[in-house]
């Protein structure tokens, strides 16, 4: 076990204060923009059944994201703050805008799919035609959407969050499109899921490699990722997706293994969000990971080992 | 006066004031904690609840949204002065910590409102009608010094005191100092009383004096408050080798663009790979 000392064990720099509601966040903003780039898709190649889910769940998530972003605010009201400014150095300012442009487009495309019912001639044209422009303009926002919010994590001094930047917006790529994958194996019918399925398998690989480098490939740092509820989180997004992708494959011609791996698609991604939300929540709770890199950093600038000028009673105690 | 030596003429003063700063000298501080009273009773801070930490002398825990100002209290073994005396002895360190109005602040860059600023005396302040309380300045602080206040919702911490020192005043914990451990003035001016502090401190035998966050090539670019300590940053709960976390940003926009075409690639195809 790493020695290092601390101040009676207490915290270096301050774990997030963000409730679950960012979690939940994470997920639902994936789904949005995994929904909208299969509902784009399915538009350009005629299923009207796979764009329709595409286009609800899109519109769905996104107002469930709406009501996360602000509800976790200190001051609900004051959401419209956010647009005062538009900041490249704060993906939250960054991530506010491309919320901005996603939502109305999201909306209209999700809007239009009322067309069908629509008496026919000009009404019903226009609509197709609103619906599809709207829709290939959100597909268009959807992968900054999905791997935007990497950087939004790692742009901390969250020690596990912010080491994890070659690998968070991948990871969450590819949640993103397993969770819309997900839902269009629910919701779609059978005959148009084909293309959800090779999206499902694309976007499992993409999470299950980089989760396994974040849980990994970080030194100490993946220390947190693998401990405890986040450590119980992430295996249970690895099997879940394993799961999921493998029913995919199987379950072509089967309505209900198709809704089964697609649930579990949807369950990996919310599995995975808040495992990689609480492990580096865990990782700026203990003092553990903000000193000792730091430590071994300075160590390798200056090559002489730290040498403490006191005998240290503070050191904290061996971690359980 | 270059932009590297002031952060206001880098964030577009015309024709800023002096960078004004604190250099808190923990060797002569008392743990009075006249510096937090001093603190609320001027800008009208909130207690932080009367809690026993069971830990030391400190029940003050640290910096918060409801404590500007924390005096850090350590017991430990004082370290021999020669090599037949002193040994058993224990001896306490204190230190008044705050926040350090970063060359590099991460806070500030990551605000996703605008409420937190760069004054003209490079200090960094959040405006408390701007703040929506989002949270984002709170993990991205390598000292973990900003907070959110709880009942209230928004994100607190020191000003320097932006009201007084605009009129030429001393900023109240400073001003309460009875030891001048804590002393304000251009940022310049203190970084070369401390130099002299620390030689003074060496030649006294004091040799574990050291000085931290007066470096400008540091990770955040050096500290408006910085601090004489006598052990390791860490010991005093503060970080060994801060580094703005939006150092790497751009390399993080340029890893979420590649993972977005990724993305964008793995739908087309789909899509066109092959029909049904």
């Amino acid at each position: 076990m790493t020695d290092f000392r601390s101040y009676y064990g207490r915290p270096v720099v301050r774990p997030a204060v963000w409730r679950k509601d960012i979690a939940g966040y994470l997920f639902t903003g994936g789904l949005a923009a995994g929904s909208a780039l299969l509902a784009a898709g399915a538009d350009l190649t005629g299923r009207p059944g796979l764009r329709r889910v595409g286009r609800l769940t899109a519109l769905g998530a996104l107002g469930a994201s709406t009501y996360f972003l602000v509800n976790d605010l200190g001051r609900p009201a004051r959401f419209h703050h956010m647009l005062r400014v538009a900041k490249p150095t704060s993906p939250m300012s960054v991530g506010t805008w491309i919320l901005a442009a996603f939502g109305p487009a999201a909306g209209l495309a999700a809007v239009s799919e009322i067309a069908p019912r629509l008496p026919g001639g000009p009404a019903r044209t226009a609509a197709t035609a609103a619906g599809r422009a709207a829709g290939l303009a959100a597909a268009a926002v959807a992968p900054a959407l999905a791997t935007y919010t990497g950087v939004l994590l790692a742009d901390t001094a969250t020690p596990s969050w912010h080491e994890a930047y070659p690998e968070l917006p991948f990871v969450f790529a590819g949640s993103a499109l397993a969770a819309g994958a997900g839902m269009a194996l629910v919701a779609a019918p059978l005959a148009e899921t084909g293309p959800a399925r090779r999206v499902a398998v694309a976007g499992a690989a993409l999470e299950l490699y980089g989760s396994h480098r974040v849980e990994n490939e970080l030194g100490l740092l993946s220390e947190p990722y693998k401990q405890g509820r986040p450590g119980r989180l992430l295996r249970a997004g690895r099997a879940l997706t394993a799961a999921g992708v493998v029913g995919a494959l199987l379950g072509r011609r089967s309505k209900v293994m198709s809704v089964l791996s697609g649930a579990a698609l949807l369950a990996a991604s919310v599995a995975t969000r808040f495992g990689i939300f609480e492990g580096g929540i865990a990782s700026a709770a203990d003092p553990r990971y903000t000193v000792v890199p730091q430590r071994e950093r300075l160590d390798r600038i200056t090559r002489t080992p730290s040498t403490p000028v006191t005998a240290a009673p503070e050191r904290a105690p061996a971690q359980d | 006066m270059d932009n590297a030596a002031s952060p206001a003429a880098a964030s577009g003063y015309a024709d800023p004031p002096r960078r004004m700063g604190f250099f808190t000298d923990t060797s002569v501080c008392i743990g009075c904690k006249a510096c937090e009273v001093a603190c609320k009773e001027w800008n009208g801070v909130p207690d932080d609840g009367f809690n026993l930490l069971g830990m030391s002398y400190d029940n003050t825990g640290g910096l918060s949204a409801n404590s500007w100002r924390a005096v850090a209290f350590i017991e430990q073994p004082a370290p021999p002065k020669a090599p037949d005396g002193g040994a058993g002895d224990l001896r306490w360190l204190m230190m008044s910590n705050v926040c350090k109005h970063c060359t590099h602040a991460a806070c500030l860059d990551v605000c996703p409102t605008g409420a937190l600023f760069r004054t003209e005396f490079s200090t960094v302040v959040v405006q408390e009608d701007i703040c929506n309380g989002c949270g984002y300045c709170i993990p991205a602080c390598p000292y973990g010094v900003i907070d959110q206040r709880e009942g209230d919702g928004r994100a607190w911490k020191c000003t320097m005191c932006y009201d007084r020192i605009g009129d030429g005043l001393t900023p109240a914990c400073a001003k309460a100092c009875p030891t001048q451990s804590i002393q304000y003035g251009p940022l310049d001016e203190l970084r070369g009383r401390a130099e002299q502090r620390q030689a003074k401190l060496h030649e006294a035998g004091e040799t574990s004096a050291r000085l931290y966050g007066n470096d400008p090539g540091d990770g955040v670019g050096g500290d408006g408050a910085f601090f004489l300590l006598l052990d390791e940053p860490e010991v005093y709960g503060l970080p060994p080798d801060p580094v703005v976390t939006t150092r790497d940003l751009p390399k993080m926009w340029r890893t979420a663009g590649l993972a977005a075409l990724t993305m964008a690639a793995a739908v087309v195809a789909a899509f066109v790979g092959r029909s049904r």
